[in-house]
């Protein structure tokens, strides 16, 4: 039994390769925007154009929206679903499991389709899935590349912080 | 989760416990009183009654610490034992919990299998909730058939033994003078107990009390 959640980090050089990543993915199928966000619904990073989206509710809600579905799934035999599809009128999204551990959200409108969509997400997950390999197996969460941790010897000033 | 790239250290807090307790309340009393620009939005999935359905969310922006800003997002479970599947999600990935009971004598036997429930669904995650941030608070203290602390302290909060003796050594519980979070007992055995609040949610007394420290425990645990 661990002591706690699953921790991770996340670097310049892995946010580079991935916004380089959903970059292309967004222009192929000409989708609006892609978000990546981790099961527990906190935002990884948005790339592309999503005016006016509250990203960090957007983020919340994704994950238990897919949470919720994956508990579906097990209902009715299925180890899960691996991706969700919301049609709107105008904008749709298509939601995509990265490995277990992210969400790979694209929101797109009618310049494309969902089979577009969908066709190219396969390959996407493929490369997405090898670069949070590579974050994952970095290990615990507080550690920067260089093994130094971030909120070492940080006690002051995490108690200034609540001097409200 | 550290966002090195946006400079972000990102928390999850879980605010556990029975139906009706003051979850929601104790929500609702941080978004009302934190400045608008350190705060999101107040998102509740609840039914037409205002019972939660599967969560309220709370995004709050604590400041920064070594250049990165610190954002807790705070969630509700629904208290109602039917909505199990919905809270056991809810836990996934937490970092800390706060359980809020409900002071009323009568409602001891819900606290009771909340709490129990709480541990259940943590420990099908894999997760050991005496090793990771843990603080109770008992909510509604100005009701007059508020239970005495003792008695919820006794039942809710008795300790867990702590195995490690590195760790055995008298740790004072910073909140209440003359009590101590961990100690030995009259049988001998070191046990250690999650620090606990007194509120008055729906008038805010003991809110960010609580609130400020689990949130420390949890930045405590990341260092």
């Amino acid at each position: 039994m661990t002591a706690g959640t699953a921790n991770w980090s996340f670097t310049q050089d892995d946010f580079t390769s991935i916004t380089e990543s959903l970059t292309r993915f967004l222009g192929e199928t000409k989708s609006l925007c892609a978000l990546l966000v981790d099961r527990s619904g906190q935002l990884v990073t948005t790339v592309g154009e999503a005016p006016g989206l509250d990203t960090t509710t957007f983020a919340s809600l994704t994950a238990a929206d897919y949470s919720a579905n994956d508990q579906l799934a097990k209902l009715v035999g299925e180890t899960d679903f691996a991706s969700l599809f919301h049609q709107g009128e105008k904008g749709s999204i298509y939601v995509a499991d990265i490995a277990r551990r992210l969400l790979l959200v694209i929101i797109f409108d009618s310049r494309t389709t969902v089979g577009l969509v969908r066709l190219r997400m396969k390959d996407e997950i493929e490369e997405l899935t090898l670069l949070i390999d590579r974050v994952f197996s970095r290990g615990r969460g507080g550690a920067e590349p260089g093994g130094h941790h971030l909120l070492e010897g940080a006690d002051d000033e995490i108690d200034k912080l609540f001097n409200w | 989760m550290i966002n090195y790239a946006s400079r972000e250290i990102n928390c999850k807090i879980v605010y556990y416990g029975p139906g009706l307790g003051g979850k929601t309340t104790n929500l609702e009393h941080v978004y009302g009183k934190v400045k608008p620009e350190t705060r999101g939005k107040l998102i509740s999935l609840a039914t037409e009654t205002e019972r939660t359905l599967f969560f309220d969310f709370l995004p709050v922006d604590l400041g920064t610490i070594r250049g990165f800003k610190t954002r807790f997002h705070l969630y509700t479970v629904p208290g109602q034992v039917y909505y199990n599947a919905s809270r056991k999600l809810i836990l996934k990935n937490v970092d800390g919990i706060v359980f809020v009971g409900d002071s009323q004598a009568e409602r001891m036997e819900a606290n009771l299998e909340s709490m129990q429930n709480l541990y259940d669904n943590m420990s099908e995650y894999g997760y050991d909730l005496t090793q990771m941030p843990f603080v109770i608070q008992y909510n509604k203290r100005d009701l007059p058939n508020a239970a005495p602390i003792e008695d919820l302290q006794a039942a809710l909060n008795p300790g867990w033994e702590v195995e490690d003796a590195v760790k055995h050594r008298v740790q004072p519980d910073p909140y209440h003078a003359g009590q101590n979070l961990v100690e030995q007992v009259s049988g001998g055995e070191w046990v250690e107990r999650a620090p606990y609040f007194e509120a008055i949610a729906v008038n805010g007394d003991g809110v960010f009390d609580t609130l400020k420290a689990v949130s420390k425990l949890v930045l405590k645990a990341l260092a």
